[in-house]
């Protein structure tokens, strides 16, 4: 029988294994995907549609939750503020921490949500009723059909979407300034210019695009393994959301690191 | 040139499904694999085009041998055989035309009013004329299976593979189904497969039956030899006894 004490350690290597052995398949699906950006006949024409679903069909929840971010961000900064520091600090804090942190993570983790669920409840279907099967009988390369097309249309539009919503973060942010904390518009535009500089936009669309390839590649590659019926594509789409928001966290801390 | 099964073996984790299968079909013939649920049809009939590949041995295509080929020549092999789903297996978010098209637009060597002219004529051949603008979602369980065998037929294939094409179906459809096959045969010239556990179906639409049971082929031969057989495992499959096979164990 099993000494008590080795039932942790053999659950703990197990999930070790299992990490190391997830991380092995997603490498050869990742290698797989840059294989099938050859096939660009295949995947061009689905770009378009790819790009509308995922990217401008997620547009009004990521403005939804850049607009409330934005009027937050003054009233905490005023409120953080007063007494210590001059009023026009509200814009500096409302610009930097809109650009450069929670415009690109906030709408990457609504979009971890939206998209990747999205994406891996679709391929898992797929798969679990041979759609996936059917197209390699047709001569189609599943790589190039499904998951590039997506990948690429998250490498592309979450930086789009996140430049709105910084943006709308910001006008959020002057509206409520103007109206809520007695600020003038030239106060809050001076606070805004302050310590502004044009990486800040480069940083944020860096991540933003690096938060769309992790989603969808995650949302795809989750999908794609689904074995069995509804069930596993219900485990697949919340496996989806839960490593792509896990990854946005991990790589938001990784481009701080490597570019502040 | 033909399909040919050569000692193939299949296992999923410690399950093995198929233990060494020698099968060979024969240009222009009709053979149905019969077995009980779950003995590994699907699965054999998967391998042929590599949607699953084998443990061990191989499976020959027109010569060529499937798990060697680089993916564009896989892909074009697979270009020259039909798929039929058991479940259809259509596109959801596609209609019937765009479905049956698919597999002609691959191929990218017909102009759109021919790939037309091409899906309207597989679709008439299924009786399915008029249903073209219709999702999968729109249509009944048996169009369904048409429109899959559609298209299957829609480029013209060599082979024509049927995953269990009557099931589920009620007996009106299913001679629908199985008259198909034969006109699909007849017509186009077709070498096919057929997985079945329908055994009326098996006689209706083949030239040769083939048992699968336990992992590998038990016995071929044409429906003639099979009705005619003693070997009890065989007798309790076509009879639906399964006493006659567990007193032959």
């Amino acid at each position: 029988m099993r000494a008590v004490w080795t039932t942790p350690l053999a659950s703990v290597g197990r999930a070790v294994f299992d990490f190391a052995a997830g991380f092995g398949r997603f490498s050869g699906f990742a290698a797989a995907t840059v294989r099938a950006l050859a096939a660009a006949a295949t995947w061009s024409r689905l770009l378009i549609v790819q790009m509308t679903r995922l990217g401008v069909a997620s547009l009004p929840i990521a403005l939804f939750i850049a607009m409330f971010t934005g009027i937050v961000l003054a009233l905490q900064a005023s409120y953080t503020f007063t007494g210590a520091m001059p009023l026009y600090f509200v814009g500096v804090l409302v610009g930097k921490t809109m650009i450069l942190e929670l415009g690109p993570v906030l709408t990457g983790l609504a979009l971890a949500g939206r998209v990747g669920a999205n994406i891996a409840a679709e391929i898992g279907t797929m798969r679990v009723t041979e759609q996936i099967d059917a197209l390699e009988t047709l001569g189609y390369d599943p790589i190039a059909y499904l998951v590039v097309p997506r990948v690429i249309a998250g490498l592309l539009m979450f930086p789009v979407i996140v430049a709105f919503a910084d943006a709308l973060g910001i006008v959020a942010g002057w509206f409520t300034a103007i109206n809520l904390l007695d600020m003038s518009t030239p106060e809050f535009m001076r606070g805004l210019r302050l310590f502004f500089t044009p990486f800040d936009i480069r940083y944020s669309l860096v991540k933003a695009a690096s938060f769309g390839l992790a989603v969808t590649s995650l949302g795809c590659f989750f999908g794609f393994h689904t074995s069995g019926g509804a069930q596993a594509v219900g485990r697949s789409t919340t496996q989806a959301v839960v490593a792509g928001s896990m990854l946005i966290l991990v790589l938001d801390a990784f481009w701080a690191v490597t570019l502040l | 040139m033909s399909i040919i099964v050569e000692n193939v073996s299949k296992s999923f984790g410690e399950k093995l499904v198929l233990n060494g299968v020698d099968l060979r079909v024969e240009d222009g013939e009709t053979l149905a694999v019969i077995g009980a649920s779950g003995v590994g049809k699907s699965v054999l009939l998967k391998t042929i085009v590599h949607l699953l590949p084998p443990d061990t041995g191989r499976v020959l295509v027109d010569g060529e041998e499937v798990g060697l080929l680089r993916r564009e020549a896989l892909y074009a092999l697979r270009r020259r055989v039909g798929y039929v789903f058991q479940f259809a297996a259509l596109f959801d978010s596609m209609t019937v035309y765009d479905n049956v098209a698919m597999g002609l637009r691959r191929e990218g060597t017909m102009s759109e009013p021919e790939i037309r002219e091409r899906v309207l004529e597989s679709l008439r051949r299924v009786d399915l004329t008029g249903l073209e603008r219709r999702l999968p979602a729109q249509i009944s369980g048996g169009q369904r299976k048409r429109a899959g065998l559609a298209r299957a037929i829609a480029t013209h294939p060599k082979y024509l593979l049927y995953d269990e094409p009557t099931s589920g179906l009620d007996p009106i459809m299913t001679a629908v189904i199985d008259a198909l096959i034969l006109k699909m045969a007849r017509e186009l010239g077709v070498t096919s497969v057929v997985v079945t556990h329908d055994m009326k179906s098996a006689y209706e639409v083949a030239d040769r039956i083939a048992l699968l049971h336990l992992g590998g082929i038990r016995v071929v031969g044409t429906p003639e030899e099979i009705r005619a057989t003693e070997d009890p495992v065989v007798r309790a499959f076509i009879e639906g006894r399964p006493e006659l096979a567990q007193e032959a164990a």
